[in-house]
Order: C-alpha cells, then structure tokens, then sequence
C-alpha cells in the first residue's frame, strides 16, 4: 500500500492506508481522531466537514488520496485550546444539544468566516444548508456566527493559514 | 462477580478511593414504558443515584440519566447544588454505569421525565447532605444545632459568625445517620438561588472541540468494526449467502451470520462484516452476496396499508371515550362536517446513527452504548450471550441523539451477538440507509372525523375514529390495550363538546413501530387541532376566540387511556393559548403575504401553545417565517435549556411536516439518506420565540410538548393564507395549487 503524506493540524502525517478510504474514516478508525463525524457518508449532511487548504470539504466522500500533500484542519485542530472565535461564540449562544453535527458546523463556518468576514443571514444559509441538525439549532448557530463575526480581529486566527494549532 | 447488595460503605470503596466522603444513596422513580418492560429481577440495593461530597467540599452527582441533547447533566445537578447549598462550581456530575452497584430497572431517560421525576428526590438528597454536615459542625462546635445554617459551601455558627466549610466536615457528616429523605426539611422555594437561573450547560464546551465523547467515538484496545447486512424486508432473513468476495475485501476479518431476537429487543439480525475499520466493514458489505427470504410482510406497501386502514375506519372501532350521544347530535346538527386525516410513517433519525461496541468474554461483558435505557440495554445483552445480567456492565456515552430511538436495545444485541461470534471488541456502526430501512418507526395513520355545530356556533357533537399501527399491539400484545400509546391527545380532548366520542382500531402490519419524540401527540394533535380549526371555520369564527370559547369552563381533563395519570387544566391551557396569541400580535394584521395559524397541547403534563406565521406561494411552496411558543411546564429549573428544548422540538415537528415520510414498497423502506429523508435546513429556520408561563407547580416535561404543535400550526396558518386544508402530511405543494 503506497504512503499518502499531508499535513494534519499543522503537522506532517503519514497514512498507509487504501488511497481510496475516505479521509472521515482515516481520521476517525485509523487516527482515532473522532471529533470529525459520520452522519451520512454521501455529503448530505455535513457532520463529517473538514477544511482542505482551507476549504470546507465533506470527508466521508474524500478519498485520501485526494490530500496528499494538503492541509487538513480538523476541530481537534481548529484552535489549541478552544479559543477560535467560532468556538467561543458557540459557547456564548449555547448552541450545542447533543452536539454532534456541530464539529462539521463550526468547521464550514470557519471557511465563511474567512471568505466573507461579516456574513449575512444569506450568506449563512447558502454556507450551512448543506448541514443537518436534528435538535434544531439553527437559530443559535445563526447568532454565534454574527457574534464571531463581530469579535476583534486579531483574537481570531486563521485557520486557512496556520492549521490551527496542536 | 456475583450479585452484591451494596452497602454505603461499599459504594464508597468504589467511589472515593480511600479519601472520606459523604455519600448518600437514593432513588429516582421511573414512571414510563412500565408496562413494555419485562419483569424485572429484585433490586441487589436499593439506590440508584448518589451524592457524594468529598473533602474538597466537591459535590458529585452520580446518576443514569442519559444525556442526549435535552441537558440533564446541567439541569439534574443543579436541582441537588441548590438544595446541598453550595456554589455552581463545586458541581459535578458522572455518568453511572450499570453494574451491580446500581439498582436494575430505574436507569432509564425518556418521556419528558427526568426533571419532573428527579426533582424531589435530588432535593431530598441534597437537604440530608446538607443537614448532615450542619449536625456535623454544631457537634464540632458544641452549640445548639439551630443555631447554625448552611450558606454557599459552608455551615455558619450565627451567633459568633465562625464558619467551616463543607470538606472540612464530610469526614465527621459520614459517619452521622443518614436523615430520612421523605420528612428532610427542604428549602423554601423562594430561597432557591440556582434552580431559575439560565446557567450555561456543563457539556458544550466539549461540544464545540471535539472531545465529546459519543458512542462512535469509543475506542478500545483491540476493538474491530462491523456493519450488518440485514433483509431489507421486515422478519426477513438470509436463506443462504457467500462472503468469498467480501473475505477477499482488504482489511475484512470476519463474516459471521447472527440471528433475530424477538420480543424484547425486536433486532433484526443479519451478515456481519467485521473489519479493521469501518471503511472496510461497509466495502465488505457492498460485496456479499445474499439470498434472502423475505419473510411474511414482504408484500407490504404504503398503498395497501392505506387502504388497510381507511377500510378500518369505514367501520365502528373499540370505544375509548364516549360522552353524551354523537350520533344522535351529528343526525340533528344544524351544520355538519366529515373529514379523514392520514399521517406516515416517520422515523427518527437522529445525526449519530445507531451503534455500540461491546467486548464480550468467557464471565462477563462490557458495553458502552449511547442509549437512553441502560439497563434495557443490559438485559438484551445478558438474553443473547446467556450471561447473568450482573456480569453485564453497560457504560452509557454521550448521544448524538435520541428521540426514542435509543430507548431501544437492537444496536446492544447485534455488537454483544458479533463480539462474542468473533471473541473480541466490536464497534458495530449503522450506517444512514440502515438508521433509515431498520428503525422503530412513528405509527402511520388513518383518522375519520365528524363535527357539528350548534346554531350558536360552538361544538355540539364531535366523533374521532383512529386506526394506525399501533406500538402498544407490537410491544405489548398480552395486555389487549393497542390503543395504549396510540390515543391520547384525541381521548383527553380538552375541549367542552357535549357529545364527544372517540374510537379506536390497530391496523396490522409487518412495520416495526415504538416511541418517537412526543409518541402519539404529533399525529393527535395534529388531526384534532387541524379539524377544530375547520370547525371554527365552519362556524366563521376566530379559530382562537372559537377554542376560548371551549375552554371557558375550568375544568380537569382525565384520560381515559390513562385513568391514573394526571389530569390537564383547561385553565392552564388556555393560559398559553392566550400568551403564545398575544406575543404573536394575534388578532393584528401579520406582515404582507403572511397568515397565522394557531394550535396548542397538553402531552407529558406539560402545555404548549405555537403560532406559526407562514406564506404559500404559486407553486404551492410553504415558507414558514416564524413561530411563536408559549410553555407552562410549571416550575422552570433553566429556562434557556427550557427555550432550547421548545425549539428543538419545533424544528423536530416542522421537519416532519414539511418534508417527513417513510413510505413502504414491496415489503422493505424506500428511503435511503437525507436525499429523500430530508429535514429542516438552515435557509428554511423560522425565527422561533418561546415564552415561559412563570409558574410554582411542579415541573413537567420539556423535551417533547414543543413538537405536537406545530404541524397544525402551520396548517391552519395556511388554511387562513390559501383557504385550503391539509388533511394528510407531509404537506404537499400538489395539495396547495
């Protein structure tokens, strides 16, 4: 099995592994890396979104193949300490309930962020209608994106650059 | 192991490590599902919850309720800091596993319950904690015990002001009897300092950093993953099957065939592909071949059963409420109306999809399962691998979701069934189109109404005749009662109809049906708040006005499906019919192109009223732009997680009426993912509002009353915006052109 190398969270990993596994199920059975989630394994429902060189990227349709020589920044790895802006404003909203599409959640979020630094609401709908929430949190991810928006600038990093930390 | 009665000495063993602590057992009564569940064996002790304060004068709650979204981890311990009287950040809570230290049943977290049952017990215990230590420090103090109280993590000597604090005193408290929890003087209400307050819940930071650990998320040194195969159709099951092409997948290890458990766990057994990791389980999967036999309801279509059940409702069914004569009123009515409802089948598809991993061995097993009834859970298990149910451990995890699917115990059976099979850890994960094709499904429907009005305008007669595929004939078939979990909302019609009768009939079917959020209020509530609302339009009435006018009488209203359960207030069910009107500027003109719909229930003795603001374009498209909710469920513990919960259970009830249906073609589901099981997205949230009636009752349910609702809600907004009636869901745009 040939060797795929990419740079994870800011540091350089190598996977052997089928090229074609999915980067979800590299992340979380062979990593064990599980704050990435499966919710449908088609890219129907977001839970599963990583940045690729910054970009949001449905993992359980990409393939690791497609990674080798990129960066991946995954919640574990969007700030080190849970500080990221997104991260706070989610706490400050007390958006989670069960909590479990919210990693895929705040990681498309991040990439909005970084492309459109004040998004509207419509700019929030067409970045997030691609993500399910069973406990229907919708409204208050709305409100923690405008409250991340709205924080000073330089408390929030870049995940697009850096990788985040750890 | 064997089974041991667990003393507080013992429970402290296990829990403090050798440091002193004070700890006190105690019990969280279960009231719900009591009459699904087998008979359970005798309790080994009699506590299934406990505090313990350690020297630090940290205070822990351990306890089984299941955290799946609805904030018990926040909620439950903060009803017990108030009373311990201790400061928020002393507090904290562990999840219990099952084990013998525990008493089986009473591990169990559905039906809206868990504040209402936990709340006097959790009071109870933390008063005892509490007046311990203050006997504690008067002794140490040699003064008069009254002379002393208990204020935020310390106990007070008034006179002279000296103080100790708590963890100073545990070591002196455990060694005092424990005073009786039922006569434990309990603080007044109005000195409450944490029960009220909207603190933020103790699990989201984990929630939004990836550390929260849920079932998918367990890992165990050696473990492997598997997927199963299951007959696409319902009490189907392999005739025979070659796993060559799927042994030859890399990374597959194992192919075992694991059989159906009936009543009980009703799981549907299968071909498991155990693997090295997921990926590998599922490309193992896709390469199996299976011959199946297809089993008794392979025939089985939405179609036919539709037609099943509107054959049902053609004539008289078992009757279940029977005030005044209906027929007679409805032959002299001076107008009169007929309609017939139908609802699908729905299921419950939470984000995180069914699994478990258990390690079964020679003497016992683990489990760690993100489920709502451990102990259920442990049983099943302890059936299939003819272990004693002590030697079963099961560690609950987060959920991503539960809704009532993880009330269930087929994902437990199927891991303990393939982990013994392959004598090792087995994570076995659902995938989507398995959550999806194997769930327990929400009952489908078929409803025939018939109303008439007086020549005054109100109701004079009302008759509801139900059929549906009901849980109560699967889960229960030897109590002869299949209108159990089927009925209510329609049997304790809260409205003053003198002649009032309502009828019931099961329709058979080979679909798997149990509890989905809120049971049988969603299909109830909304068949009779759509149908009052044509009444009210019959009568060309105010569809608010019109219900008031129905409720003007205080009075209590009594199931007769569940003649001891606590009767509803019309009083209290008006009250949120009017502040969910008047927060919603009811009776003012809403904003251009926009309609009101109005509708209210009482279900896990809680009360909610929803107005939904919608609009329906040429096409028929329903945009639903706000909601407007108002919640009495009496005494508020946190009233953001109450707001949180009513939301929840809005969106949850929107979904299914926008866009839910399970539909059955030759025997087996069609639905597959979110492609064609589609929910609720972003673009689509309304701008929800919930207002909370400030009440000294006990509190009640919040986690399901938010969605009955709001289907009828957002039908009779658009009857008023179309004039047109939705009497089947989901809402189709072919119904509204």
């Amino acid at each position: 099995m040939p060797s795929i190398t990419f740079t994870l969270n800011g540091k350089k990993t190598t996977i052997d592994a089928s090229p074609e596994m999915p980067l979800l199920w590299v992340l979380r059975d062979v990593l064990n890396l599980t704050g990435t989630k499966f919710g449908c394994g088609a890219a129907l429902c977001g839970a599963c979104t990583v940045l690729v060189d910054g970009e949001a990227t449905r993992s359980c349709v990409t393939p690791l193949s497609l990674v080798a020589g990129k960066r991946v920044t995954t919640i574990e790895g969007l700030s080190a300490d849970g500080s990221h802006p997104l991260q706070a404003a989610w706490i400050a909203e007390q958006v989670p309930q069960c909590g479990y599409c919210q990693s895929g959640m705040i990681m498309t979020a991040a990439d909005l962020l970084a492309r459109k630094p004040r998004p509207t609401n419509s700019d929030i709908d067409a970045a997030l209608s691609g993500h399910v929430c069973r406990c229907g949190t919708y409204q208050r991810i709305r409100k923690a994106i405008h409250r991340a928006a709205s924080a000073p600038k330089r408390a929030r990093p870049a995940p697009t650059t850096s990788g985040g930390g750890a | 192991m064997k089974t041991t009665t667990l003393t507080r000495r013992d429970f402290l063993k296990h829990t403090s490590a050798g440091g002193a602590a004070l700890v006190i057992g105690f019990t969280l009564p279960l009231e719900l599902f009591g009459q699904q569940a087998q008979q359970p064996p005798p309790p080994p002790n009699p506590f299934e919850a406990w505090v313990k304060i350690d020297t630090e004068g940290n205070v822990t709650l351990i306890c089984a309720k299941s955290e799946m979204g609805q904030g018990v981890r926040t909620s439950l311990p903060m009803i017990l800091a108030d009373e311990v009287e201790v400061d928020w950040s002393k507090v904290k809570v562990e999840q219990a596993a099952t084990s013998p230290m525990y008493r089986v049943p009473g591990l169990g977290t559905g039906g809206s319950s868990s504040v209402r049952t936990s709340f006097t017990p959790l009071r109870q215990a933390g008063a005892a904690a509490r007046e311990m230590l203050i006997t504690a420090a008067a002794a140490r103090w040699t003064v008069e015990r009254d002379t002393c109280y208990a204020e935020r993590g310390e106990v007070v000597h008034r006179p002279s002001g000296r103080r100790l604090a708590y963890g100073a005193l545990v070591a002196d408290a455990s060694k005092l009897p424990i005073p009786d929890l039922a006569t434990v003087p309990l603080k007044d209400p109005k000195d409450f300092k944490i029960i009220g307050q909207s603190l933020p819940r103790t699990d989201i930071p984990s929630k939004t950093n990836g550390r929260a650990g849920f079932g998918l998320d367990v890992r165990v040194p050696g473990m492997l993953f598997a997927v199963i195969a299951r007959c696409p159709t319902f009490g189907g099951k392999p005739k025979s099957f070659s796993a060559d092409k799927a042994k030859a997948v890399p990374g597959v290890r194992h192919i075992v065939e694991i059989p159906a458990v009936g009543p009980g766990a009703f799981s549907a057994g299968g071909v498991a592909v155990v693997a090295d990791n997921t990926w590998s389980a599922t490309e193992g999967r896709d390469a199996l071949e299976i011959e199946w036999d297809r089993g008794a309801h392979a025939s089985e279509s939405s179609a036919s059963l539709s037609e099943k059940m509107r054959e049902l409702a053609a004539q008289p069914g078992k009757v279940i409420r029977n005030d005044g004569d209906a027929d007679a009123s409805l032959e002299t009515a001076a107008k009169r109306l007929e309609a017939e409802y139908e609802l699908p089948f729905l299921a419950h598809a939470p984000m995180e999809p069914m699994n478990c991993t258990a390690h079964v061995h020679a003497d016992g097993a683990e489990v760690w399962a993100p489920t709502q009834f451990p102990d259920w859970n442990q049983r099943s298990v302890a059936q299939v691998t003819g272990l004693e149910p002590q030697n079963v451990v099961v560690h609950t995890t987060l959920m991503g979701g539960g809704f009532g699917r993880r009330a269930q115990a087929d994902f437990a059976v199927e891991a303990a069934q393939v982990s013994k099979a392959v004598g090792a850890p087995v994570q076995v994960v659902w995938t989507r189109d398995d959550d999806l094709q194997h769930c327990f499904y929400r009952p489908a429907s078929h409803h025939r109404l018939w109303g008439a009005l007086t020549e005054d305008g109100r109701v004079a007669a009302w008759k509801h005749r139900m059929v549906s595929t009901s849980i109560s004939a699967m889960w229960s078939p030897q109590q002869n009662k299949p209108e159990g979990s089927e009925i209510g909302g329609a049997s304790d019609l809260a409205y003053a109809i003198p002649a009032l009768r309502v009828e019931y009939a099961p329709a058979p079917s080979g679909v798997p049906v149990a509890w989905w959020r809120s049971v049988e209020y969603s299909i109830t509530c909304f068949v009779c708040e759509s149908f009052m609302d044509e009444l009210a339009a019959l009568a060309k009435v105010d569809p608010l006005e019109f219900r008031l006018k129905l409720l003007a009488e205080p009075r209590q209203v009594t199931d007769p499906v569940d003649p001891e359960g606590t009767p509803l207030s019309t009083e209290r069910l008006k009250g949120v019919f009017q502040l969910a009107a008047e927060k919603a500027g009811w009776g003012g003109k809403p904003p251009a192109g926009r309609a009101r719909g109005i509708a209210a229930q009482y279900s896990f003795r809680s009360y909610v009223a929803e107005v939904a603001e919608v609009s329906v374009n040429g096409k028929g498209e329903v945009r639903v732009h706000r909601v407007v909710a108002a919640v009495d469920c009496g005494r508020v513990v946190n009233p953001d997680i109450v707001r949180a919960q009513i939301e929840s259970g809005i969106v949850y009830g929107l979904s299914a009426a926008l866009k839910g249906a399970i539909t059955i073609r030759d025997g087996a589901v069609e639905q597959t993912n979110f492609n064609d099981y589609d929910v609720l997205r972003m673009g689509e949230m309304p701008e929800v509002e919930v207002h909370i009636v400030q009440s000294t009752e006990v509190p009640t349910g919040v986690g399901e009353p938010g969605t009955p609702p709001i289907a009828p809600a957002v039908c009779n907004a658009i009857f008023a915006a179309t004039g047109k009636r939705i009497r089947r869901l989901p809402i189709r745009a072919a119904d509204l052109v």
